[in-house]
């Protein structure tokens, strides 16, 4: 295959970045053998947290499957994902008594606070917004839980501070 | 052979028939609509489904086998029926009276056999964007029914692997990777998916408007030219037969639509006859880069520029022949008549729908203008025809205008798959031999075999040749190519199964009997032709006295030769700038 067939090309940033050396073994391994995609977009997404784009047309190329056929993958199994995830992720219950209490406008805050929309990820690569169904807790409603942490009776008011937390505990690693 | 029971109609069929097929060869024809014959079996529609045993089975997947009973017009059978299509429609635009698919749309056919006079099921409606992003086609998601001819077509016969299904459930959608518009994909243009495609989901751009603006200006000095594979199928979307040859017919209609000057791409295919036959000796004389491959077809092109750009070098350098009358028809011919080549607006009815990016490439502007304006497919010219009240069929005969419709055999013969590399050996043999050729048929490179082979002797000189038609067929012979494995020195290859006579532009249906019909059509009238090989053409050779000066000279250098783009295989969203610097040198 020529190199302009290749989907990206940027080997010499990539050489340096082990991520894609480990992509390169994993089709490597794979590759030639029948039902490899699944498999291998699933290891993909273990490197990568995510599956870009670039990552797609190295595993198209790499096992010989169409890139739609990839993309059609990826879009059909919940379980993978071509968005990149924060580290955190924050689910929003909207289940009926969540909702009756106050989900959306929580919902709403979140949205405003982080600049993104369901599904999206914060530009500072913290935080990754969803919507869940209902988690059990109805009793706390309106309930959100931020990795393994979970807040309840929230007001769109509440929002700021806890965000500030996760932050802030960031800033501190950093240091 | 197994013998089974349909309806009570006992039937013996060859053991490797679906149910489906069973009962047509018993003369009951089960609706469908995804299983579409040589292209889709998917079984996905369940608009087939039989009794089987008392159970319901999809019946253009199910296999016969002996003693089978198999019955296809019970309650259970019609209300399953019924329910799966009323499914379809309650997630369906109602469209139909604006719809291009207006009475050739196979979903209002069903609707119409299964008599369904009510859509029960009130359903949410998906809404997609329409992808207006291709000069070629238009793909309407919204109208989709999700029966993946589509995909199965630009997958297995043609093998670009544009369109696939994304996401699941009710926001299942057919699309290209990553929902990226048509423009910023590999895809050809070639419309096969638009052939097959059984709702008005994908259609080709509808251009009509912008003719008949042409024609009510009184300014403009309209020309149009018809490319040969569209003689043998206008004729089928006024209930003709196919292969039909409609060509006077077809003249006169022109004429009455307003065109002031009537023309055919036959001469200039003649004319890419003698470049591209000179081409080819010139290339094996001089040691130049050798198989040489045809470059008629902008399916075809836009395939070897995606998917094998450093094989460049092997297309020959002419132009199509749309492209070459476009570059005469504002240079050549206005000269002749005194006109003002500004004033001139040139149409083309094509076959196909690449056609219609292949006129806005911005190489092809050779004339000092865009060379070819409007190119119509067949379907909107008889579109027009109708608006028009002509009354096609009872049209008398008429002639097209000299001197850039004067054509020969070997021009109308570019319909067909192998029709270039007959064309072409036609000229090539004489031209070397200076002999005449005893038998002017070469019967090996015709016919739908998908790779063709034949050798010429030109006098001591073997000529290797084959030809391929389908980008599935050029895929594989091109990676002969690749692999150092193609002992050829000429290939034709056409991007569209059956040549331009299966073209995404042509009437549907189009299957393969049609196919074949309109390829019988083309060497029936090639045989009716008084002159059959394009170095004989009276207009051509006074084109070169008066113009061209010779075969590759300089003139024909800047009117008829072009030269190719290397187009990546993706358009990957990671931020990588080595990508369009390796665009641009590849
Ligand atoms: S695709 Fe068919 S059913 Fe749908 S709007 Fe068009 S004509 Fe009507
Ligand atoms: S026009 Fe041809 S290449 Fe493009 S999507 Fe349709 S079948 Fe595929
Ligand atoms: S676009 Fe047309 S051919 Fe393709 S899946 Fe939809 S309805 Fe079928
Ligand atoms: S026609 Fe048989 S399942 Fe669609």
């Amino acid at each position: 295959m020529e190199a302009a067939n290749k989907g990206c090309c940027c080997q010499s940033m990539k050489a340096q970045d082990e991520r894609y050396q480990k992509l390169a073994d994993i089709i490597a391994r794979y590759a030639g053998q029948p039902g490899a995609l699944i498999p291998v977009l699933h290891q993909a997404q273990e490197v990568f947290g995510y599956l870009p784009n670039d990552v797609q047309v190295l595993i198209a190329e790499g096992l010989d499957v169409p890139l739609s056929e990839v993309d059609g993958v990826i879009t059909f199994y919940s379980l993978f994902t071509s968005q990149p995830r924060g580290k955190y992720t924050i689910g929003v219950c909207m289940g009926t008594a969540c909702y009756v209490k106050g989900a959306a406008a929580v919902l709403e805050e979140l949205k405003q606070q982080l600049g993104i929309d369901v599904n999206g990820t914060s530009a500072d690569g913290l935080f990754t917004l969803e919507v869940t169904r209902c988690v059990g807790a109805c009793g706390l409603a309106p309930v959100m839980n931020i990795g393994d942490d979970v807040y309840g009776r929230l007001k769109p008011e509440d929002i700021r501070e806890i965000l500030d937390k996760y932050i802030q505990a960031e800033r501190q690693a950093d240091a | 052979m197994v013998t089974l029971t349909i309806d009570g109609q006992v039937v013996t069929v060859p053991a490797d028939y679906t149910v489906l097929e069973a009962a047509e060869a018993a003369g009951i024809r089960i609706p469908r609509l995804c299983y579409l014959k040589d292209v889709s079996q998917t079984g996905s529609c369940r608009v087939c489904v039989v009794e089987i045993g008392g159970r319901l089975q999809a019946a253009c997947v199910f296999p016969v086998s002996e003693g089978l009973e198999v019955k296809t017009n019970t309650p259970m059978v019609r209300e399953s029926r019924r329910t799966t299509v009323e499914l379809l429609l309650s997630n369906h635009p109602q469209d139909c009276l604006t719809c291009l698919r207006n009475q050739t749309c196979e979903l209002q056919k069903l609707a119409q056999e299964l008599n369904i006079r009510q859509v029960s099921f009130e359903g949410e409606r998906t809404h997609f964007p329409i992808d207006l992003s291709s000069p070629s086609i238009i793909r309407d998601p919204n109208k989709c029914i999700l029966c993946r001819r589509c995909i199965s077509v630009c997958s297995e016969i043609q093998g670009v692997d544009i369109l696939a299904a994304r996401e699941r459930g009710f926001d299942t959608v057919v699309s290209p990777a990553w929902q990226e518009e048509l423009a910023n994909t590999a895809c050809t243009n070639c419309g096969q998916c638009v052939l097959v495609c059984p709702v008005g989901a994908l259609t080709e751009q509808d251009d009509t408007e912008k003719v008949w603006a042409a024609l009510a200006d009184p300014d403009t000095h309209v020309v149009v030219q018809t490319a040969p594979a569209v003689r043998v199928t206008l004729g089928e979307e006024f209930g003709l037969e196919p292969g039909t040859v409609v060509t006077g017919k077809m003249i006169t209609a022109l004429r009455r639509l307003g065109f002031d000057a009537v023309f055919d791409t036959d001469f200039s295919a003649d004319l890419t006859i003698m470049e591209e036959a000179n081409e080819l000796l010139q290339r094996l004389n001089d040691g130049g880069k050798l198989p040489m491959i045809t470059s008629c077809s902008p399916g075809w092109i836009k395939f070897i520029e995606h998917q094998f750009p450093s094989l460049l070098d092997h297309l020959s350098t002419c132009k199509s022949p749309q492209q070459m009358f476009g570059a005469l028809a504002k240079t050549y011919y206005p000269r002749k008549v005194g006109l003002d080549p500004a004033k001139i607006v040139t149409v083309s009815i094509m076959p196909c729908t690449a056609k219609k990016f292949e006129a806005e490439r911005p190489e092809m502007r050779s004339s000092g203008y865009q060379d070819v304006d409007i190119v119509l497919t067949v379907r909107e010219l008889a579109r027009m025809i109708k608006e028009a009240g002509i009354d096609f069929v009872n049209l008398p005969d008429g002639e097209y205008d000299a001197p850039m419709g004067i054509s020969t055999g070997a021009g109308l013969i570019f319909g067909a798959t192998g029709g270039v590399m007959e064309a072409a050996l036609r000229t090539a043999y004489e031209v070397v031999t200076g002999k005449t050729l005893a038998k002017l048929d070469f019967t090996d490179v015709r016919g739908l075999e998908g790779i063709k082979e034949a050798s010429v002797d030109l006098d001591g000189t073997v000529l290797k040749v084959a030809v391929a038609h389908g980008l599935g067929n050029a895929r594989k012979v091109m990676e002969l190519i690749q692999q150092g494995k193609a002992e050829y020195h000429f290939i034709e290859i056409m991007a569209c199964p059956g040549g331009c006579i299966g073209g995404g532009g042509q009437p549907i249906p189009t299957s393969t009997e049609i196919r074949q019909k309109r390829i019988e059509g083309i060497y029936a009238a090639d045989r009716d032709m008084p002159l059959r090989k394009s170095h004989e053409n009276p207009a051509i050779k006074v084109l070169y006295e008066e113009f061209l000066g010779e075969p590759l000279g300089e003139m024909s250098h800047k009117l008829l030769h072009t030269s190719y783009t290397p187009r990546l295989k993706y358009r990957t969203a990671a931020p990588c700038k080595d990508q369009e610097q390796l665009a641009g040198n590849a």
